[in-house]
């Protein structure tokens, strides 16, 4: 892809998060996150994984966002805008995250890239993504996909079990 | 067969009996399972004598007891002439003061238990004197320092009782420190601890300078000075003599056999073993003899006005070791063992007269309170008197012979010698003097006690009184065995007829006497002049003219204070050493080093802890943000010890 | 070109964003949301290794991760209402049961 494509995807994301974490408005921090996730799911079309972006928008940001607006609403927000947004101790956390960032950003100048697999970009091109994530899953990382759904099957039911109203 | 270890194994067994099933199963019948002991050991010992007597001399090694480096003992055996008086001396009288407790311990409730500590101390005294090395002496040593202190302690409910058996313990160990350097600096000069090899290096010393703290002094004088610091703690000579009127608080059987026949005599019996080191050192000699003769005037004079009857027995025992002393000051160590062995007989009779005075007084001390006894005690009466002759020096009796050579012998010495023998005469009037003021006041005369001891007043049993006939005739003829030359030549035809100091020739070697026939003569005469006027005096003062004990008493007021208050020695002692040491015990240690230092830490560190909890506390906010950013800085400083760590390793 | 490395720092970037956001806001409903945030970050990262390696097994994983990450917001979500209802607050600061 081009460079200028991922120069307007790569600062409009953190732009966006930057946005999230900072609007006193829950409501708008959700939907910044919500605008972020379809520039991260371009950035995945970028990089040959449609599945997942599609994936990414239909769950992230159709489900779980939607998810969170929800229980914003049932949360009195009215009340919480009137507090302050950031704890006391705000700067502690900035000058961690910055260390934290500049101190990784020194140590991946060291990386070493592995070793190169087999599904190249043209194999991608004749065989969709789909395809190909699909021979994955069903077959060698089969235990693991039924071990997700029963991990959503417990989901389900223990979010139904913890914010249900006692029967009076 | 071997049958010597038996003397003191069969005592050791009986204690172990006594003690372990005294109180359950024994109880009254503990006294068979003591006396069975030890007259097994006496009937051993007389054979073992008997053996010895005809020569032989057992000097046995029966099993190693330590080796460390180059330090080896060995638990041994030495039976010469010395030990064979000895275990004449120590069996004999450890018999009869058994047979004795059985009437005066009756009905006690630790009747087990006195028995034990008897067998107990029988065996530690036999170690002590058969012993073949001075580590083996130590062991005997300390032993009896502590039978003697559970002996004086026995009714350890009394307050009196028991703080006595403490000074006596206390006061020893002052002793024996002095003692325990002695034995280290043998064993740092010779190489050994054994008594022969000892002895026979003996000579390589001879001379030897050796300067201590700046004073220039021979080797021997400090091996011999530091040795007779424990016999003037056992033997209770001055300084040291603080314990033994104390020591009366125990049974009366237990001061006739320990403080005054056996353990008392324990510092006598070593200053005769170690003769070969003591004569090459004229001057520790001289301080044995002066400190023997100026303790003998010293207790002499305390006992003219005691009350107590045992007080007064026990100062005249303080006083006659002495004597022993005051032989072994001028070489006469024959002489010195001579009088041991007299004085063993007759002053356990006169202590175990005394207990069977206070057993039929009801337990009454005070010979004030007494009097006209003679008709309802006759055997104890008879028995005391007999002691009482034989200690003032009556010709004929026991003691006579063993004093007069005590005092021949310092006259004949020369030098400091006649010093010693003018303060020995001397002494010899005042223990005749108060050893007839008891007869006096206690047995003859009107009774001066109450209605109810007068009813109470009879003969003790004859469990009591047996042992009292028997040791009388051990007072009136224990002496014949060591008659003088001049006396013999004269009565019996023979020279030789000082048998034993022929036998402990052998040991002790002869001493050098310069004197005539005649000079002895006159000794003997002014001796037994001594005795009769101290008798006589005696019989002035509480017989006839019975009111100027009390004039010369208020006359010379000061002068009887001072005697009756012991010279204020234990007043003087209480200063310099005990209250210091209480001061010590109580500030240093109780207060500083333990409350501050040990309890400061003990209490301290829980606290510094605690604070720093405290401190650390804080870190647990309960809010999630402050630890996820405690993870956060721990992620960061990992990363950054890693980059460091790869960075200066690669 | 775009090479690897910017993937990296973008991904680096969201991620330490989050890690911002959940340190300093307040609100619970915030701290979740810059959950998501970060583990949107590591997926771009699994993403971009994934392509640039020419390995599938990358987006195997990310795939995993939505879907663990969407039964924990839903799980998450159930805790903070139970907690809404008992406090009658989502200020992180008011919840300090664990003190001491």
């Amino acid at each position: 892809m081009s460079n200028l494509l991922f120069g307007y995807l790569g600062s409009a994301i953190l732009v966006f998060s930057m946005l999230v974490v900072t609007s006193k408005n829950p409501i708008h921090s959700v939907l910044w996150m919500i605008l972020m996730f379809f520039h991260l799911a371009s950035l995945y079309l970028g990089l040959g994984a449609e599945f997942l972006a599609a994936i990414q928008i239909i769950v992230y940001a159709g489900a779980i966002m939607v998810l969170f607006l929800f229980v914003i609403f049932v949360l009195n927000i009215k009340e919480e805008m009137k507090g302050e947004r950031f704890s006391a101790g705000w700067p502690i956390g900035l000058t961690l995250a910055a260390g934290l960032f500049l101190l990784t950003l020194i140590m991946t100048d060291t990386m070493l890239i592995g070793r190169k697999g087999t599904v190249t970009a043209e194999v991608l091109a004749r065989e969709t993504h789909t395809k190909a994530m699909g021979k994955l899953l069903y077959t060698d990382y089969i235990l693991p996909f039924e071990v997700a759904s029963l991990i959503l099957l417990v989901a389900i039911v223990g979010a139904i079990v913890l914010a249900k109203k006692k029967l009076d | 067969m071997k049958l010597y270890p038996l003397i003191p194994a069969l005592p050791l067994l009986g204690f172990f009996i006594n003690i372990l099933l005294g109180r359950k199963f024994i109880r009254e019948k503990a006294h068979v399972v003591g006396i069975a002991a030890v007259l097994g050991s006496w009937v051993i010992a007389m054979m073992t004598v008997a053996d010895v007597i005809n020569g032989s001399r057992i000097n046995e090694d029966l099993f190693t007891w330590i080796t460390s480096g180059g330090f080896k003992v060995s638990v041994g055996f030495l039976i010469d002439q010395l030990t064979a008086v000895m275990l004449v001396v120590v069996t004999t009288v450890s018999l009869l003061v058994h047979i004795y407790s059985i009437g005066y311990m009756h009905g006690d409730r630790g009747y087990y238990r006195f028995f034990s500590y008897l067998n107990l101390f029988t065996f530690s005294m036999l170690m002590l004197i058969m012993g073949n090395n001075f580590l083996q002496l130590y062991f005997g040593w300390e032993a009896v320092g502590l039978c003697s202190y559970f002996l004086i302690g026995f009714w350890y409910e009394k307050k009196s009782a028991s703080d006595a058996g403490k000074k006596a313990f206390i006061v020893n160990r002052f002793g024996d420190f002095g003692f325990g350097l002695g034995i280290i600096m043998i064993f740092l000069t010779f190489g050994t601890l054994h008594y022969d090899s000892v002895f026979g290096a003996v000579n390589t010393i001879a001379g030897k300078p050796f300067t201590v703290a700046g004073i220039e002094t021979t080797l021997p004088t400090l091996i011999a000075l530091l040795l007779f610091c424990g016999a003037v703690g056992k033997s209770a000579q001055i300084p040291l003599h603080v314990w033994l009127p104390d020591a009366m608080e125990g049974p009366t059987p237990v001061s006739a056999l320990i403080h005054a026949a056996t353990m008392v005599t324990a510092g006598v019996f070593m200053v005769a073993r170690t003769n070969p080191i003591f004569n090459l050192s004229p001057t520790a000699m001289m301080v044995v003899g002066l400190t023997g003769g100026i303790t003998a005037l010293f207790a002499a004079t305390i006992a003219l006005v005691q009350n107590d009857i045992k007080r007064i027995v026990a100062y005249s025992t303080v006083s006659q070791l002495g004597y022993m002393f005051l032989a072994a000051g001028v070489g006469a160590y024959g002489a010195g063992i001579f009088h041991l062995y007299t004085h063993a007989f007759f002053k356990a009779l006169l202590f175990l007269g005394a207990g069977s005075v206070m057993h039929a007084m009801a337990g009454e001390l005070d010979i004030q309170k007494m009097g006209g006894l003679k008709k309802y005690m006759p055997v104890t009466y008879w028995t005391f008197l007999l002691a009482s002759l034989s200690i003032a020096g009556i010709p004929g009796l026991a003691g006579f012979f063993s004093k007069d050579e005590i005092l021949w012998m310092a006259y004949a010495h020369g030098g400091y010698g006649r010093f010693l023998w003018a303060i020995g005469t001397l002494v010899a009037l005042l223990t005749a003097f108060y050893s007839f003021r008891i007869i006096f006041l206690a047995f003859h005369g009107k009774f001066r006690g109450t209605h109810e001891q007068q009813h109470h007043l009879h003969e003790s049993p004859k469990s009591m009184t047996v042992p009292l006939m028997l040791l009388a005739v051990g007072a009136i003829a224990s002496g014949w065995v060591g008659i003088p030359a001049l006396i013999g030549e004269k009565l019996l035809g023979t020279e030789h007829s000082n048998l034993f100091a022929g036998f402990l020739s052998h040991v002790v070697g002869h001493p050098e006497a310069h004197g005539t026939e005649s000079e002895e003569m006159m000794v003997m005469g002014i001796s037994i002049l001594a005795g009769i006027i101290g008798i006589a005096g005696a019989a002035y003062m509480y017989l006839y003219n019975t009111e100027l004990p009390k004039k010369i008493g208020s006359a010379f007021k000061s002068a009887y204070n001072v005697l009756w208050n012991k010279y204020y020695v234990d007043e003087l002692y209480n200063f310099i050493v005990v209250r210091p040491a209480f001061w010590v015990a109580k500030r240093v240690i109780v207060d500083t080093t333990d409350g501050k230092i040990i309890e400061g830490i003990v209490n301290g560190v829980p606290k510094e802890i605690g604070v720093l909890g405290q401190v650390l506390r804080k870190l647990q906010t309960g809010v999630l943000q402050n630890y996820a950013a405690m993870m956060a800085f721990g992620v960061f400083v990992f990363i950054a010890v890693t980059l460091v760590l790869l960075a200066a390793g690669g | 070109m775009v090479t690897l490395q910017w993937y990296i720092w973008l991904s680096l970037g969201m991620f330490m964003i989050g890690i911002f956001g959940f340190l300093t806001r307040r609100n619970i409903v915030m701290m979740f949301l810059s959950i998501e945030l970060m583990l949107n970050g590591v997926n771009l990262s699994l993403v971009s290794f994934s392509s640039f390696l020419e390995d599938l097994r990358g987006h195997i994983l990310t795939f995993f991760i939505i879907a663990v990450a969407a039964a924990e917001a839903a799980i998450g979500l159930a805790i903070l209402i139970t907690v809404f209802r008992n406090r009658a607050t989502v200020q992180i600061e008011e919840i300090k049961e664990m003190k001491g």
